[in-house]
């Protein structure tokens, strides 16, 4: 078994705002090449958690990502429906010099001229799979996902976690994305790390199977100490 | 006969109209339409300080602009009042003091609320080209932040965007632009420079390039089609403000026709 080398290493991180504890406490840490769950209740702080490793927010605590680290980011929300601007312009906001074509090939977006569609008009899968495309345009070797799926039918949503799977493999990327679905933390995540607020639990994800940890999760939280030295 | 007048006139409609047709598809992009529009009446107070103490009524014009722009920005990001109500706040103070500046002076007050391009010469044309033309330029280097910004705020400040500075900038050029197109339209109908032609370019166009692109153009056409109209027709009116908002109005009917009958026959 390959020993813990971790890409990220986050100790007592506490975020307040207007004197609200938004998180509290957090520790934990992500190991290189590995996809951590971020689950919670609404309004447990896992968007806000995201924001602090971006470091949008400030905090108390230590976030430290490896040396040289490049961060992908996918946001829940985008604002595009109003606005004209095509596939194109948009994988090239920020980054002019990749691949179109390539970029869109890696996140399975084949039909002809999609690059020369607006985002508007796209499918929700479509849509995703461009806000994928447009984090891995600067060669990240983390990316950030919140919610990948916000807006995509069911059926589309597995086919959305089998990219992330292949392309975390093919460019050994680490993972770190915040769902819902259970059925996702344990099919394509190798960690969880479940908040509100606190960490209620974290460890192996396949640990969500058991009806002891899911009530663990949804009921009383646990000592955030126990927790500490777990990968 | 040769009119200088007239040809200073053109020419100072068609730096303002291409300035504004281009920032201006960000403003409505941003969902800051009537932001645009409410913003340029604090420029009154302004033109009324230039007139008393005798400087420049468009320098005057500007520095309330942006020192409002800025003021709005500050409370913006320090407490969780919106944006439009903080506009639409320090509208109306404006508007307040610039009419109370005026006093009896109701002549000024009729040039600074619909414009006045008689006073309009060749150095004022030619420096308001150039300063337009800084802020096209300007607004083209950061044009594709500010999208991004507007796309996801999260997203920008991700790739290492100041999106605080970058909003300043803006608001900046938005000021200069704005003062200068006074001169043709008057703070009452500057607005409608910033929002009209960019929400005609949106009803017509497939990309971003093509947006902001048409928004510019078709800024020209309302500006100088419409100066060109107010002479032509000898209309008893000294200000040509509403023949340009008349031609920019055909051009975003026009927009909207094609935009109809393209959706009809895809």
């Amino acid at each position: 078994m390959n020993p813990p080398n971790p890409i990220l290493k986050v100790t007592n991180l506490t975020v307040k705002l207007q004197n609200q504890t938004l998180l509290n406490n957090l520790t934990f840490n992500v190991n290189k090449g590995t996809t951590l769950a971020i689950l919670g209740p609404n309004g447990a702080g896992k968007t806000v958690l995201f924001r602090a490793l971006l470091n949008l927010l400030p905090h108390t605590g230590t976030i430290e990502w490896l040396e040289k680290t490049k961060i992908g980011y996918v946001p829940q929300y985008v604002t595009i429906a109003d606005t004209p601007i095509t596939v194109y312009e948009f994988l090239t906001l920020g980054n002019k010099t990749h691949n179109i074509k390539d970029t869109l090939n890696t996140v399975k977006l084949t039909q002809p001229d999609i690059e020369n569609k607006r985002l508007g008009v796209l499918s929700g899968g479509q849509l995703r799979r461009v806000l994928i495309a447009w984090a891995l345009t600067n060669n990240p070797n983390v990316l950030l996902l919140d919610e990948p799926t916000t807006g995509v039918d069911m059926d589309s949503e597995e086919p959305i976690y089998m990219l992330l799977n292949d392309i975390k493999k093919k460019q050994k990327i680490t993972i770190l994305l915040i769902t819902h679905n259970i059925h996702i933390v344990q099919e394509y995540t190798d960690y969880l790390l479940a908040i509100n607020k606190h960490i209620t639990y974290y460890g192996p994800a396949t640990d969500i199977a058991n009806p002891l940890i899911q009530q663990q999760i949804h009921g009383e939280p646990v000592c955030v100490e126990s927790l500490r030295g777990k990968p | 006969m040769f009119d200088l007048t007239l040809f200073c006139s053109l020419f100072l409609a068609l730096s303002v109209g291409a300035a504004a047709g281009y920032l201006g598809s960000l403003m409505v992009l941003e969902k800051m339409a009537l932001v645009g529009d409410a913003l340029s009446h604090v420029a009154l107070p302004g033109l009324a300080l230039g007139i008393t103490f005798h400087f420049n009524p468009y320098l005057g014009a500007f520095a309330f602009l942006f020192i409002t722009a800025i003021i709005i920005w500050q409370i913006q990001r320090t407490t969780k009042i919106s944006f439009e109500a903080l506009v639409g706040a320090m509208f109306t103070l404006a508007l307040a003091l610039g009419i109370l500046m005026y006093g009896n002076e109701l002549e000024a007050l009729e040039e600074a609320l619909f414009g006045d391009i008689s006073q309009v010469t060749l150095v004022n044309a030619g420096i308001a080209a150039i300063v337009c033309g800084i802020a096209i330029v300007l607004t083209k280097i950061i044009y594709d932040k500010l999208v991004l910004v507007m796309i996801s705020e999260d997203l920008a400040v991700s790739k290492g965007i100041n999106v605080a500075k970058t909003n300043l900038l803006y608001l900046f050029l938005v000021s200069v632009v704005v003062a200068i197109g006074i001169q043709i339209v008057g703070t009452l109908l500057v607005g409608f420079l910033v929002i009209v032609p960019a929400i005609a370019a949106k009803n017509l166009s497939t990309s971003m390039k093509h947006y902001a692109l048409l928004s510019a153009i078709f800024g020209v056409i309302a500006a100088v089609l419409g100066v060109l109209l107010w002479n032509f027709m000898g209309l008893n009116l000294p200000f040509p403000g509403p023949m340009v908002v008349f031609v920019g109005i055909v051009i975003f009917a026009l927009s909207l026709i094609i935009n109809w009958r393209l959706k009809l026959t895809t």
